[in-house]
């Protein structure tokens, strides 16, 4: 089966070794996480992983239906780059002396839309948003070119390009829930 | 003013306190457990409230989970048990795993140091939560006394709720000493945790129509129909629709043996017909059941023909291991009748009779050599039907783990649903002596009898100990081949008979039993056997019985792991 690249999607109550549930059913199966990021969500209380891996679409159903399963886990779901709008952050840094030596600064700042968010005596910083090959291309032109002292690079966030929102449907249906228990609950006293 | 103050001065207690009284307003009655240093402040509380709630003291924790178990399995209930910090919680580790795979109800409430210490390599201090997240449905540190009453409710709410499973309470010592206000709601809602999904109309239509149109239709039947209390809806479908049916290891009573369209036991050792049958039927109906690999073998071989419905509460389980044509989300109590209703009344008779060919094939191989054998050594099998007989295959069957279990559970007859209480998917050798008796404490008025070879028996014996205290009536038969049975079979089979390691010199386990005030009796001969069997049911006094059995006796038929069923050996010459 066809390995590609998989966005997961994972909102979660804000509780201690959260992380920690997720990772371990990535770790029983041997899988590497390419890469992660977690923040909380708009909705106070939830927050949001975003997981990319390489796998076949088999092993990722799995995982992501293994996930959804923990209790704690409000919604777990999975994507192709097709269905998302996605983005990493990179920063570069650079030896201030090196880069004014280059002389042609402004040809990358405008090829690769960089901002530049600190320059002093010791070292320039360059922050890059874009796809991962975008962050990569940047990252070996300066390598390059002028040499670079530090890189790192974030975890993707993405966000679905379809109308649906499955966290707040699977959050309106269990709203639901919680209204027929009330009632039930109600109808018993 | 001065009342109102007084009042709530009258309501705070300590977290210990707290704790009790959470699990008083859960209907707890019955605590398998182990003091030690940090879970000392609950089992001070627990002295003033002897007479609410029984605790049985066991001579290890494994045992303490594994009775909790047993007592879980029989009843329903959430099993619960208590234990210390540190080397407690990691020795009652395995009845927690057990209890994941199986999908058994337990609250497993473990001490831990107090909240300054948490981090430090305190003594005894363990990080229970991390390393029981992966064998728990749900695990949680209490830090705060005033987070006992949310949290037990919460783990009584998960623990039995849906599919059925283990949770963890790791309670902070200082959590214990805390004094709270004690508020109790019980928790029927988590938001993030839907236990019981609204079966979809259009699963059952698809279900339905599946089964009306098949010729050939076999039905797998779970423990989770135990596990949801639908044996009558189960039946009802099968008759409505006259479809065959065979049972996973833990799915056995379910169904009474004796029932017209049981036939019989799926899996690695399990009956012919059904195995064979699978990969014949034109419709198979998983109901409650988790494809294991002791049930399919090789995937890639396993059902092929056939169009697949899965009904299960757990939808991770739909695909797991075998992909599905008509999947039916939610519990079977439900889903069942839906689909009695929507199927048209079957009949498949030639279909149905047409197992009896397989089924003549393993009694001549097979069952009458094992079970019938008049001359020669003894047979497991022929002491387990002597038993389900001598009981009216009535009793509790409590099996440890090999060729004890398996051929407990082919030659048990059942008559009742929850007959059957085994560790299946860890396989935990040591299991049967403490779940057994966790089964008596849950089942007392039933006949609990415990089936285990000498290898596994040795391995949770001090529980002797508990039984003695106890005074539990447990029947505990010891099939005693002075091997690890089912390991030597596997190295007679497939590594050149190298008995590596498998060979057992016993004690006299008879004078173990009678240090322990049990009454016991050592059967070396077949005209012994029924007498001693008759003494041992004759009160509902403990009894020990220990019958010497065949060295190299074997488990068939079998299906060598990981193989197609057409591979199944039925004998030594075959």
């Amino acid at each position: 089966m066809e390995t590609k690249l998989y966005t997961i999607t994972v909102f979660s109550e804000n509780t201690v070794g959260l992380l920690n549930q997720i990772t371990i059913i990535f770790t029983r199966r041997g899988l590497n996480i390419e890469t992660l990021s977690v923040s909380p969500s708009a909705l106070e209380g939830i927050h949001k992983f975003t997981i990319t891996l390489f796998s076949t679409k088999d092993v990722v159903e799995k995982v992501v239906k293994q996930i959804d399963k923990r209790v704690d886990i409000l919604k777990a779901y999975y994507n192709t780059d097709e269905d998302l709008v996605h983005q990493e952050l990179a920063l570069y840094k650079l030896a201030t002396d090196k880069v004014l030596e280059h002389g042609s600064i402004e040809y990358l700042v405008r090829k690769y839309n960089i901002r530049v968010l600190e320059i002093s005596n010791d070292c320039t910083v360059f922050l890059k948003a874009g796809h991962y090959a975008e962050t990569q291309a940047l990252f070996k032109e300066l390598s390059e070119k002028i040499g670079v002292l530090q890189f790192i690079r974030s975890g993707r966030i993405a966000i679905t390009r379809s109308k649906v929102e499955r966290l707040s449907d699977m959050l309106s249906k269990v709203e639901k829930i919680r209204n027929l228990k009330s009632i039930e609950e109600q109808g018993i006293e | 003013m001065k009342s109102k103050n007084d009042n709530q001065e009258q309501k705070l207690v300590t977290g210990a306190e707290a704790l009790i009284l959470s699990l008083m307003k859960e209907g707890v009655e019955t605590i398998f457990g182990y003091p030690g240093g940090a879970i000392m402040p609950v089992y001070d509380a627990l002295y003033d409230h002897c007479d609410s709630i029984h605790h049985i003291l066991t001579r290890h924790e494994q045992g303490a989970t594994h009775a909790a178990q047993g007592f879980a399995r029989v009843s329903g209930k959430v099993g619960v048990s208590l234990v210390t910090s540190g080397p407690a919680a990691t020795n009652a580790m395995t009845g927690i795993a057990d209890a994941l795979l199986d999908s058994t109800p337990l609250v497993v409430i473990t001490g831990q140091v107090g909240t300054s210490l948490l981090g430090t390599d305190a003594f005894q201090e363990i990080d229970v939560v991390g390393i029981t997240q992966p064998i728990t449905k749900w695990s949680y540190q209490i830090r705060y006394a005033k987070d006992i009453p949310w949290a037990v409710a919460r783990a009584f709410y998960i623990a039995k709720s849906g599919r059925p499973g283990p949770v963890v309470l790791d309670f902070a010592k200082s959590a214990q000493t805390e004094m709270v206000e004690f508020d109790y709601k019980p928790c029927s809602f988590i938001r993030s945790y839907i236990p019981y999904p609204k079966i979809k109309e259009t699963q059952i239509e698809e279900a339905a129509k599946l089964i009306n149109s098949a010729k050939k239709p076999l039905a797998l039947v779970g423990q989770g129909v135990i596990l949801g209390g639908a044996e009558q809806e189960l039946k009802e479908f099968l008759e409505k629709a006259d479809i065959p049916a065979a049972s996973t290891l833990l799915g056995l009573s379910a169904m009474p043996t004796d029932f017209r369209l049981n036939k019989g036991f799926l899996g690695m050792h399990g009956n012919v017909a059904p195995n064979m049958k699978t990969n014949e039927c034109d419709v198979l109906i998983a109901i409650g059941m988790r494809f294991d690999d002791r049930v399919t073998g090789d995937l890639n071989t396993y059902a092929k023909q056939a169009k697949i419905i899965h009904l299960d509460i757990d939808k991770s389980e739909i695909g797991k291991n075998v992909p599905v044509d008509a999947p039916v989300v939610g519990s079977v109590k439900e889903s069942l009748p839906a689909l009695t209703a929507k199927v048209n009344p079957g009949k498949h008779t030639e279909w149905i009779e047409s197992f009896a060919e397989y089924d003549k094939k393993e009694y001549d191989a097979v069952i009458e050599k094992e079970v019938y054998r008049f001359e020669g050594e003894i047979t497991m099998g022929e002491i387990v039907h002597k038993v389900s007989e001598a009981i009216n295959h009535e009793a509790v069957v409590v099996t440890d783990v090999g060729q004890n279990q398996m051929m407990a559970a082919r030659y048990s007859q059942y008559t009742k649903t929850r007959s059957l209480v085994t560790s299946g998917g860890l396989g935990t050798m040591g299991f049967g002596l403490p779940a057994a008796m966790g089964a008596k404490v849950g089942a007392p008025d039933r006949t609990v009898c415990m089936f285990a070879g000498d290898g596994g028996f040795q391995m949770t014996i001090q529980e002797l100990g508990t039984i003695m205290q106890e005074k539990l009536g447990v029947k505990m038969i010891v099939m005693d081949n002075r091997f690890l049975g089912m390991v030597r079979q596997w190295q007679e089979l497939f590594f050149d008979e190298r008995y590596s390691f498998t060979h057992m010199d016993n004690p006299d386990f008879v004078a173990i039993a009678k240090a322990y005030n049990i009454n016991g009796k050592l059967v070396t001969k077949r005209e012994e056997l029924d007498d001693a069997i008759a003494d041992m049911l004759k009160d509902d006094k403990p009894y020990l019985l220990v019958v010497e059995v065949e060295q190299k006796g074997m488990v068939y038929p079998m299906i060598p792991a990981g193989t197609c069923v057409t591979n199944i050996i039925m004998n030594n010459g075959n």
